[in-house]
């Protein structure tokens, strides 16, 4: 029995009880006589029952599925005999890895016998185990709400308490986003720190030389690699330069223009376009990227003798600047409309112009916000991946010079997690060391920039 | 006119001049913005609609039984496995009879997509009585002179910068005086997933890898974030708890699309052992980071519902929670929608965390379930974009079209809802 089918027959069950409870309660209702009434709604009765059946039903089967893969291990070892134990080399548990890996049907060819025995073996129980599992769950959850049909009477106040559980249930929703976070953070810091057993955190932050290529074998010469990662961190900064220069006079001054220029009417035209640039996927920047500017800049870079990458910084960060703009754009349009209109008018009143106000007095007045706006946009482009990915360079260079090819932090941790992976060399745990330094570094730009634009707007509430 | 008023007027002078200038400086601004998004779908369009459409070529196959079925059995296996290569070979070397060579028979049989010998079988076991006749076919070219037909400026290039070789292009022309080579439609194009070479590649693998990953996404996401948005907006109390909760939201909606990715690889695959490339860990993976999104929608369309529809409610006597389930949910569902179907739209453009679960996999068979490999839309475009031959720019290009496409639909659902069900107060 399967996940699905699980879930197919619990819904069946609680449609039942639904009907069931409904019934229950109105025939208690009725028992009772013309003066007398059951204090909740027959349906709350049900719901209640429902609660019964749904959510032990749920935290069981998540128990089972952490569980599983222990339940797994005991099962193949308690099946392969002590010889086959023993006689293998390494440690017991990567025997059970090899039993779960192999394909019964097409069993690669030498596969020692005893094992794909196991494998089978492991196969059937493990399905015999799950069905029994399922339907004792199922059994149990029909019994406990059917318990809870029984108690419906005059005294039990079926509503407090399903409302009280629909609360709770809520709240349990909305740590989802507390779980995400912690998650994000557990998995990031527990493969960093295997990867700094390996490597000092010293000579990550501050080497001058990337070159995880090299540590594929360990019999290898230079197998260590070398995973210092301060050209990556300079070429993240580089493109992210570029990116900036192209998107904020674009994108501030089109909010101004926004905001303080145009009639409603071109407004309501502008405004849409620029969010169609905000919802073209970077997948998209990241094929223009590679596709046109990337030639285009190297023709032009031909044409005057200029020795341009056609994988050069300078396209990546200029297309990265494109997507950008709209994210600026319409940040600061908002921070500028929220300036109370008595400071533009006692601008106006001293006899102002327009741009002399912009300037003057809705400028300073909406920097705050207008910083946070940045910073956030400059968070977006450190964490950006599939322009890099595309148009950027993979080899880590060291350089200022924006018509090199330079990489970054996220084209690095797709590189080392694409392909073949081995949990325990240097190379991929690299890639947890890169998440963290990228997550840390967005997240104090996000704090930081969410406090001034949070500040920012109180201040003119 | 004395010495101030003449200071005033030149000032204002210049003053005049330095408004105009700034007012032209954020219209360049808006030019530039607007223009950038010109240019970009417009060189996107120009290549994309290319693959479109793709190169056939006429012949005339003769379905030769001594080929097909040289024993005379007439058993259909005996047919299928039969070499169809031969029968194209045949047409071929009819038309250009001087072609003697091995390898120069071999490279005029490059002409033809090898997807055709599949193609004739098919015709073939399905009509038998076309055994020994004649018959004229649109054969599709391979990709090559797809590439070389759709761009004419190619056949000037030098021979080793082109594709393929001055004596293959001298055939190719010969046929073309022939009337023997036009553009049909791409079917392949809509129906096919991946493949190693371009003129049989399809988008549609990842259309439906797209499908389940969003199903999955909405399955999870949207009841999670419309019970947060609830909870926080209507129910919760103001304490150091629930401004927490709102902290992380807030962070995690810019927290950078990869490390969601990380995520999935450390907890879903490495720790849970759920199976790599699939739907549903992808599914997973966009769900959590879609949440901030939906739930920040959630709250601005509670937000707008006004206060006296929940005060009448609770003056008729009803729980704060039935005001929330009968009259203000239902009242901001719109507003919720809409949310989501943005945010289903972000999850529909975003690769990056895919890439760090495995959905990058070479697939050439269209998923069918949650659990087999597959790709998504955008993912795939990285892919093509990946490969090296020619033909694959420009299915690139329609790749993104196609999920261009996918997204204006999306969103002007999303607009339809919000103009046709949204209250103004």
């Amino acid at each position: 029995m399967g996940l699905g089918s699980f879930c197919v027959l619990i819904i069946l069950i609680a449609t039942f009880i639904t009907w069931y409870g409904n019934n229950k309660a109105l025939r208690v209702n009725h028992a009772l006589g013309k003066d007398l009434k059951l204090p909740s709604l027959p349906k709350y009765y049900s719901f209640y029952a429902i609660l019964w059946l749904i959510i032990p039903s749920i935290i069981l089967i998540l128990t089972w599925y952490i569980a599983k893969p222990l339940i797994l291990d005991v099962l193949v070892l308690s099946f392969i005999s002590e010889d086959t134990i023993k006689n293998f080399s390494g440690d017991p548990s990567m025997l059970v890895d090899r039993v779960k890996s192999i394909n019964i049907e097409r069993p690669f060819p030498g596969t020692d016998t005893n094992l794909i025995e196991a494998a089978v073996y492991l196969k059937k129980t493990l399905e015999r185990v799950q069905t029994f599992t399922f339907l004792s769950i199922l059994s149990l959850g029909c019994f406990l709400s059917f318990i809870a049909i029984k108690k419906i009477n005059p005294a039990f106040r079926a509503r407090q308490i399903v409302e009280k559980y629909n609360v709770a249930i809520l709240l349990v929703c909305s740590v989802v986003a507390i779980v995400t976070t912690i998650g994000i953070v557990f998995s990031l810091i527990f493969e960093a720190l295997r990867f700094f057993d390996k490597i000092p955190l010293f000579d990550f932050l501050f080497g001058l030389s990337w070159s995880p290529q090299m540590a594929i074998r360990e019999d290898q010469v230079a197998s260590q690699g070398s995973f210092g990662a301060i050209p990556i961190f300079a070429g993240t900064l580089l493109i992210t330069i570029i990116a900036m220069t192209v998107a904020i006079p674009v994108g501030l001054t089109s909010a101004i223009f926004l905001s303080q220029y145009s009639s409603p009417m071109t407004r309501s035209i502008i405004k849409p376009l620029l969010e169609i640039l905000a919802g073209v996927p970077t997948v998209v920047y990241g094929f223009f990227a590679a596709i046109t500017v990337g030639p285009f800049l190297k023709g032009l870079g031909d044409v005057f003798s200029l020795n341009i990458a056609s994988e050069s910084a300078l396209a990546a960060g200029s297309v990265m600047g494109i997507m950008i703009i709209p994210f600026i754009s319409s940040l600061s349009d908002d921070v500028i409309s929220a300036v109370p209109q008595s400071l533009k008018d006692g601008s106006y009143a001293m006899g102002a112009t327009k741009s002399e106000t912009v300037k003057k007095v809705i400028l300073p007045a909406a920097l705050p916000g207008i910083v946070g706006a940045i910073l956030l946009a400059i968070s977006r482009a450190v964490g950006e991946t599939m322009i890099v990915v595309m148009a950027a360079g993979i080899a880590a260079n060291l350089t200022a010079n924006p018509l090199e090819a330079v990489t970054t932090v996220t084209v690095q941790i797709v590189t080392l997690l694409i392909g073949d992976q081995e949990f325990d060399s240097a190379k991929t745990l690299a890639a947890f060391a890169l998440g963290i330094t990228l997550f840390v570094v967005t997240l104090m730009l996000n704090l930081f920039a969410l406090r001034i634009v949070h500040k920012y707007r109180e201040k003119y509430e | 006119m004395n010495k101030n008023t003449r200071i005033i007027a030149e000032s204002l002078k210049k003053r005049n001049r330095s408004e105009s200038t700034f007012r032209l400086m954020g219209l360049l601004g808006i030019i530039s913005a607007i223009s950038f998004l010109v240019i970009i779908l417009t060189s996107i369009i120009n290549e994309g609609k290319k693959a479109f459409v793709s190169t056939q070529i006429k012949l005339d196959i003769f379905f030769d039984s001594k080929i097909l079925d040289p024993s005379n059995s007439g058993k259909i296996t005996e047919i299928e496995n039969a070499n169809y290569q031969t029968l194209i070979k045949a047409s071929l070397l009819n038309f250009f009879p001087d072609v003697k060579t091995r390898n120069d028979q071999r490279d005029l049989l490059s002409m033809i997509s090898s997807s055709e010998q599949e193609n004739l079988m098919r015709t073939l076991t399905n009509d038998i009585s076309l055994m020994n006749t004649k018959k004229e076919f649109w054969l599709k070219s391979s990709s090559k002179y797809d590439v070389i037909n759709k761009n004419p400026e190619m056949i000037d290039f030098a021979e080793e910068d082109r594709l393929i070789s001055n004596q293959q292009l001298f055939w190719f022309n010969e046929l073309k005086k022939d009337n023997r080579v036009n553009f049909g439609f791409n079917k392949i194009f809509f129906t096919a997933a991946d493949s190693t070479e371009p003129e049989q590649a399809g988008i549609w693998g990842s259309v439906m890898g797209s499908f389940f990953t969003l199903f999955v996404t909405l399955l999870l996401s949207f009841p999670i974030a419309v019970a947060a948005g609830v909870f926080l907006e209507e129910l919760a109390p103001k304490n150091r708890f629930t401004h927490f909760i709102e902290v992380n939201i807030n962070n995690l909606a810019a927290v950078p699309s990869i490390i969601f990715g990380l995520l999935g690889l450390a907890i879903f695959l490495n720790v849970m052992h759920l199976p790599r490339s699939a739907p549903l860990v992808g599914g997973m993976v966009l769900a959590l980071m879609t949440l901030p999104t939906i739930i920040i929608a959630t709250r601005a369309s509670l937000k707008a519902v006004p206060p006296s529809i929940r005060e009448a409610a609770i003056g008729m006597g009803a729980t704060k929670m039935q005001t929330v389930t009968h009259h203000v949910l239902p009242l901001s569902m719109p507003g919720i929608s809409t949310g989501t179907i943005i945010g289903m739209s972000q999850a529909l453009g975003e690769s990056a965390p895919l890439l760090m679960i495995g959905m990058v996999a070479f697939i050439v068979d269209v998923p069918e379930s949650f659990l087999d490999s597959s790709t998504v839309l955008p993912v795939q475009i990285y892919l093509w974009k990946s490969t090296a031959a020619r033909g694959f720019v420009e299915l690139t290009a329609a790749g993104v079209l196609v999920l261009l496409t996918f997204l204006i639909l999306m969103n002007s659902f999303a607009i339809i809802i919000r103009k046709k069900f949204e209250k103004k107060w």
